[in-house]
């Protein structure tokens, strides 16, 4: 290709005109949106606005002509369980000072602006972080390292000088003046980056091959796979939603090592607010010539066109996302061919997830041997971890890899809700594997996880405790394989539904010990003899939970017993003589009259007649009320 | 209001000629045709499948795999209980069934008054908020049963006082 043109290198168009004396950023992400976030900046604005001694501006539009304050809402923060977080800048003399609000409701806006703001005083109870000292949530933040989220919670992701101010597009301006497709794709390769959607693979070998595979026609497809399917994980959401531009830039990169003029990013439809961003985003990198034709003014064109899904998990394997770009049913078919050699429509196709494209402009930018230098024996660099379920600080996490699981729960996560017992950590979804206690100190790489039975797959972490039961969390994954198996091949389609049958019958206390060896036995057989990697991992949750939980499905089968109290058919609701005080809150709530006793006598509940809606069990307020 | 039958069918004809002549373009037809009419109609499938040069069994094949395509009319507003994994650790079942209840519905059907459809959704990408709840394009996060139905109850609240605002003007005029 070679460089015959001058390349401009890009800058933002408009900078900011002021400094203002506030800046106030919020997160808009779709938990921070959940949280109520829009409501609180709307009152940030209208409360500045009330001051009358700052200004709300925009800074790149309006001059600070006094006093002035910006609000603006940014991706996600990371820390979803103190969102709406508010991070507040102050500058004083020029001399900022930021401290960062967590569960801001509109009401409390008031009060941070007449004593932070005006005053001068942060209110000390509602902050989550402050330059000032060391707060409870430190270890959150402390123990990460932002290169794929280094933007995510910082700009603002619908204003492309925000991203070009902050180092945007000067990767891809730095391969499209500096560098042979060669060169780029020896520095991912060099990196050891793999890719980030749960595969696991080398993201510089999968585009050494694209770049090695000839086209008849000389076209090539580069594709960014955003169906981030695995319920659990959400980190490529966020990087769509807060920082879309580093996507379409790790794209560009990623087509021009491989020689792509056209480019596909396909997006779950279930995303619409990172639709949104995504589409203005694409919008203003062809007006500026980031994207399109003779990018920066060199011989390097480029195509992009977003895709919507339609809901179909399936559709993140890499075949069938190709069939669905070409407007078929997304059914996989039998790789080889791989889509290197032959893809979206029989030409060369590299396929990367969105968290591996989103750091592809870091390592160009800060070299291999940065990213390389981060990580764990075969697995390099970061990886960011959705943490979720019963864990006290969920959110997002980017961590360098070989971290053990321990402290990324514990530390960084806070550990277990409500001080209850940790059960297992899931991770990798409807991929991956229920892990127990025991292995929490097995460091989180791609090999060492692998051999548990689980996957580090997208980087999901669900933590589930005493009151979740593993037989019923096994089957909800199974669940959902089963209404996902797209039906092509038989040991899937058939074998889940099989799976799930004796997991249904468990659950409702009608298994018996050979349903166990049965399960185990189609396990085998899906996995197997499936033609996809939906269906051949489709077994995992169920074979990691009978191997480290065996104890908790004999239960099931033999004493007919749920001790988390989750499968209602195996609960049983009774009342503790000795603890019950006869007050009748628990007769009042009973929606079927089956609690009898006389006031001030212990009562007693009638199991014949009881439908276990458990509304006794929540109302008692001497733990009378026992369920079994 | 609504817009009348010749407005959509303009934006159906204009819809059809945009994407007529592209590859791969099955998809997003049917998606801005169900955009447009809240469900697929036969006879939207009919010409979607002709102005794509495809047979009807195969626009019907791909309307049937995907998750998001209905066949069948759909209520104005859609409540959607998020079951992605954090949030059926974390309670989704009672959270789904409360809301069945109030709305007197079982997921993925109308009510009566074509106003709501109740559908279970995988992950909405809202983990940390789990258990979370869609009401049309805003998410509720951190829900309990009841909270939840304290949502749909002020969402509705919303919607009544609008209708009764938009009957108003319609009135004075």
């Amino acid at each position: 290709m070679g460089v015959a043109r001058a390349v401009g290198r890009p800058a933002p168009q408009k900078p900011r005109k002021s400094l203002p004396d506030v800046d106030i950023r919020i997160c808009l992400g779709t938990g921070g949106v959940a949280a109520g976030s829009r409501e609180v900046l709307k009152a940030f604005e209208e409360g500045l606005d009330r001051t009358g001694v700052l200004a709300v501006i925009r800074p790149r539009e309006d001059d600070c002509a006094d006093h002035c304050a910006a609000v603006t809402g940014t991706g996600c923060r990371g820390l979803c369980a103190m969102d709406p977080l508010v991070e507040v800048t102050t500058r004083r003399n020029g001399v900022p000072h930021t401290v960062t609000y967590g569960q801001v409701t509109p009401a409390m806006v008031d009060e941070i602006i007449s004593k932070h703001i005006l005053g001068g005083e942060p209110i000390e109870d509602w902050l989550v972080l402050t330059q000032d000292h060391a707060t409870e949530y430190v270890p959150f933040y402390s123990a990460q390292e932002k290169l794929a989220l280094r933007h995510v919670g910082v700009i603002d992701p619908e204003d492309i000088d925000d991203y070009l101010e902050a180092d945007g597009y000067q990767g891809l301006y730095k391969v499209l003046s500096s560098m042979t497709p060669a060169e780029v794709v020896e520095q991912i390769l060099n990196s050891g980056l793999r890719g980030r959607g749960g595969a696991g693979f080398s993201t510089g070998q999968k585009w050494r091959f694209a770049a090695n595979a000839p086209s008849p026609d000389g076209v090539k497809y580069f594709i960014c796979n955003g169906d981030e399917g695995d319920p659990g994980a959400f980190m490529d959401c966020s990087v769509l939603e807060g920082d879309p531009h580093a996507v379409f830039e790790g794209m560009a990169i990623g087509a021009y090592a491989i020689g792509a003029s056209y480019g596909y990013l396909y997006v779950r439809a279930e995303y619409p607010l990172a639709l949104r961003r995504l589409k203005i985003a694409m919008k203003d990198a062809e007006a500026r010539g980031l994207l399109g034709d003779n990018i920066m003014g060199s011989e390097f064109s480029f195509h992009v066109k977003i895709k919507e899904g339609a809901g179909a998990f399936v559709c993140g394997e890499e075949t069938a996302m190709m069939q669905s770009i070409e407007g078929n049913r997304g059914m996989p078919r039998l790789r080889p061919p791989y889509p290197a050699e032959s893809g979206l429509w029989k030409r060369p196709t590299n396929i990367n997830n969105v968290e591996t494209l989103s750091v592809v402009p870091w390592i160009i930018l800060h070299g291999a041997d940065a990213f390389a230098s981060r990580g764990y024996e075969k697995s390099r660099g970061t990886k960011v971890f959705a943490l979720a379920g019963k864990v006290n600080r969920t959110g997002l996490a980017e961590v360098p890899m070989g971290k053990t699981l321990r402290e990324v729960i514990f530390e960084i996560g806070g550990g277990v809700k409500n001080n209850k017992a940790f059960k297992a950590v899931q991770m990798g979804g409807p991929s991956g594997g229920c892990l127990p206690e025991s292995l929490l100190d097995l460091p989180v790489d791609y090999e060492t996880i692998n051999q548990t039975g689980a996957i580090v797959g997208s980087g999901g972490m669900i933590v589930i405790d005493e009151d979740n039961c593993i037989v019923d969390t096994a089957r909800y994954f199974l669940r959902f394989t089963q209404q996902e198996s797209c039906g092509k091949c038989v040991p899937c389609r058939i074998g889940t539904m099989r799976m799930l049958g004796i997991l249904d019958k468990i659950c409702e206390g009608r298994g018996t010990p050979k349903d166990l060896d049965f399960l185990q036995d189609i396990c085998e057989q899906v996995r197997v003899g499936s033609l996809c990697g939906l269906g051949a991992t489709a077994p995992n949750p169920v074979l990691t939970a009978l191997k480290y939980f065996r104890e908790e499905f004999d239960e099931h089968v033999i004493e007919h017993r749920c001790r988390a109290g989750v499968c209602e058919a195996l609960i049983k609701y009774s009342i503790d003589p000795e603890t019950c005080t006869g007050c009748r809150a628990c007769v009042r709530v009973c929606p079927v009259a089956a609690i009898s006793g006389e006031k001030k006598q212990a009562h007693v509940i009638d199991s014949e007649l009881c439908i276990k809606c458990g509304a006794c069990y929540e109302k008692c307020r001497f733990a009378a009320v026992r369920r079994s | 209001m609504g817009q009348t039958d010749g407005e959509l069918e303009e934006q159906f004809v204009e819809l059809l000629d945009h994407y007529r002549g592209e590859r791969g373009a099955l998809v997003p037809m049917l998606q801005g045709a169900q955009a447009i009419f809240g469900y697929l109609p036969k006879e939207v499938m009919e010409r979607v499948a002709a102005a794509a040069g495809e047979p009807l069994s195969k626009a019907l094949g791909v309307a049937t795999f995907y998750s998001q395509f209905r066949l069948h009319p759909h209520a104005k507003h859609t409540v959607r209980c998020c079951h992605g994994t954090a949030c059926h650790v974390s309670g989704a079942t009672l959270v789904s069934r409360e809301i069945e209840k109030h709305l007197g519905i079982h997921a993925g059907e109308n009510t009566p008054d074509m106003l709501y459809t109740v559908e279970e959704v995988h992950c909405v990408g809202a983990c940390g908020m789990a258990p979370v709840v869609m009401v049309d394009d805003r998410a509720h996060g951190k829900l309990t049963p009841e909270k939840a139905v304290e949502v749909v109850k002020a969402f509705q609240a919303e919607v009544a006082a609008t209708e009764a605002q938009d009957a108003g003007l319609e009135g004075d005029e």
